[in-house]
């Protein structure tokens, strides 16, 4: 069976919608940084995959996603920092205690 | 063979990393004794540096045309360096602080490397550069969000912070990778050619998420949830620093990707979700900042009300609309930096911030109410303060657009400046005709925080008076009309 340029996409949106959800609905910030992981990754896909079968001939999208995950890379790596910082002052991780600025 | 006279198309990037090396070695270097006048040695050497980058520089693209160097790019960069050089200033003495002093190198190095990633996205001609640029200006941020080691809401800020620049850098890439497979390039110019004429579902969709990517950034309603508390737990310096000068090096790149990128779009895709866009957020910017007691985060929403101005001139797609954006963004650094300075200078030596604490300040600190007094007149657009010249231009640009609903707009602006005004007033009420019994004792400014106020308020006097500055930035976005031209 070949494989089309859509059962690449359709998995990568997928994988964007679970992080999308993710983000929204989990209360620990680890998790949090998790689905933010895959939501960047799925991008990475789609760049790749139009790459591969759209435009077989350059390489701009498989530099892009490169770029992309060195990005990614450095916001989790401060992103992470900053939750080790929330954990030492505030004894938590979970978002529902990190209320303190609100209306 | 790399052609290296190309470095020379940049050079307010290579002078700023200069600055950002010279920083850092004496950050790294100098005994210690001598640290703590590294703030004044960074100001004098950033001043010197904003003083250079006045010289003209060459128009024309570099790196395979990924950069460009123009005079509109030239007139933004020399604008925003202004503003960081007062940002720098009303910092000194906070740097100089017992639980800051430690790490007030880092301080300096993160905040002129922010400056160099919105140059490279001000000046980016390819996605690829422009998210490098994008990420550099927004990650250090949250760094210097977290800066109070000591403050728990400083490190709540933060967090918040980084997890919006994320989600929304996520969104704008997953755009970004939409119309990459729809054209194949990363180049503005090649997808503006690739996408002409094409109104299909991916090419909205695309279109949505790259506004919403970058409209996190601008805080535009419905993304600037994280905007007031970001504002309110960072340390002011931070604070001042994100609500002028990030949101406008986001504001001339976005209008710039908008109109060179997507210009055949215009008027079927993108001026209706700007136009929702901009009522929205000048409406419940408004509506929620009456609410508001902390300054921090009545300021928070005043700034969020004020990039819908902004966006007034992004939304005009012509020149005088993109002259009058630039113009505005200098006149909100002034005036915006005017009220922080003040916050920031009664922060420090009290640590009140909210709007009863204000109450009398006029009886005992009558310049500091007197500066926070034309900060609020400007930003409310009361004749003849700077702001009101930049409101009218911006109002004027828009209505050259020409179609009636523009001119909905505008009403629906206008009518909200009124709104706005009741309440930038109710600060000043506060400070010249209430009476409290525990007023802010009479403050000792240090006189960098003196000079950086007299600078701004003699900004928010005379850049509306002075008629040639308008003129100035007016003939440099002349220069670069031919990008309007693909407007449909």
């Amino acid at each position: 069976m070949d494989l089309t340029l859509f059962m690449y996409l359709i998995p990568s949106l997928i994988m964007f919608g679970c992080g999308v959800y993710g983000f929204i609905t989990r209360k620990n910030m680890i998790a949090i940084m998790i689905s933010l992981e895959l939501m960047l990754n799925s991008v990475d896909i789609n760049f790749v995959v139009f790459n591969r079968y759209l435009f077989p001939g350059q390489m701009d999208g498989m530099f892009f996603s490169l770029f992309a995950i060195a990005i990614a890379a450095a916001e989790t790596a401060l992103a992470l920092a900053i939750i080790i910082n929330v954990f030492r002052i505030a004894k938590n991780v979970d978002i529902n205690q990190i209320t303190k600025l609100k209306f | 063979m790399m052609d290296y006279s190309q470095f020379l198309l940049m050079p307010q990037e290579i002078g700023l990393l200069l600055v950002f090396l010279l920083v850092f070695i004496y950050d790294t270097f100098m005994p210690e004794r001598t640290q703590r006048h590294m703030p004044i040695f960074t100001v004098i050497l950033f001043a010197l540096y904003t003083i250079y980058c006045f010289c003209p520089v060459v128009s024309g693209e570099a790196f395979g045309g990924m950069f460009e160097s123009n005079p509109a790019t030239w007139v933004m960069k020399n604008i925003l360096n202004v503003g960081v050089l007062l940002v720098l200033l009303q910092a000194v003495k906070w740097t100089n602080s017992d639980f800051v002093s430690v790490r007030r190198g880092e301080f300096y190095e993160l905040i002129l490397l922010t400056l160099f990633g919105m140059f490279l996205m001000i000046s980016s001609r390819h996605f690829l550069l422009f998210v490098i640029g994008l990420e550099t200006a927004s990650l250090p941020i949250a760094a210097l969000a977290a800066f109070e080691k000591r403050h728990y809401e400083s490190h709540e800020a933060a967090a918040k912070y980084i997890f919006t620049a994320i989600f929304s850098s996520a969104i704008f890439l997953l755009g970004i990778s939409f119309v990459y497979g729809m054209s194949g390039t990363l180049y503005f110019r090649d997808i503006a050619t690739a996408v002409l004429g094409n109104h299909s579902a991916l090419l909205i969709a695309a279109l949505a998420f790259v506004i919403a990517g970058v409209g996190f950034k601008l805080s535009l309603v419905p993304f600037h949830l994280w905007t007031a508390d970001v504002y309110q737990g960072a340390p002011t310096a931070v604070t001042s620093y994100l609500s002028v000068i990030s949101k406008g090096a986001a504001a001339f790149s976005f209008l710039v990707i908008l109109v060179q990128v997507f210009g055949s779009a215009y008027s079927q895709v993108w001026e209706w979700m700007l136009y929702a866009l901009i009522v929205l957020t000048i409406t419940l910017g408004n509506l929620f900042a009456m609410r508001q007691r902390n300054l921090k985060r009545f300021l928070a929403f005043s700034s969020i009300s004020q990039a819908g101005y902004i966006m007034l001139g992004v939304i005009a797609v012509n020149v005088m609309g993109m002259s009058s954006m630039i113009y505005y963004v200098l006149v909100y650094i002034f005036s915006n930096l005017a009220a922080f300075g003040v916050i920031a200078a009664i922060e420090r030596q009290t640590g009140r911030v909210t709007m009863d604490d204000y109450n009398g300040l006029f009886k005992t600190n009558p310049w500091l109410a007197f500066t926070m007094m034309l900060a609020m007149f400007s930003l409310g657009g009361i004749p003849p303060f700077a702001g009101f010249f930049s409101k009218f231009f911006i109002f004027v640009g828009a209505c050259n657009q020409g179609s009636v609903a523009i001119y909905v707009l505008v009403l629906i602006a206008l009518v909200n400046t009124i709104i706005s005004l009741y309440y930038y007033l109710l600060v000043v009420k506060a400070m010249f005709l209430r009476q409290d019994d525990c007023v802010i004792p009479t403050i000792q400014s240090h006189w960098t925080e003196r000079l950086g106020l007299i600078l701004c308020v003699l900004g928010v006097i005379f850049i509306g008076l002075v008629s040639c500055i308008y003129t100035a930035i007016n003939g440099s976005v002349d220069a670069i009309n031919s990008m309007f031209a693909a407007i449909q």
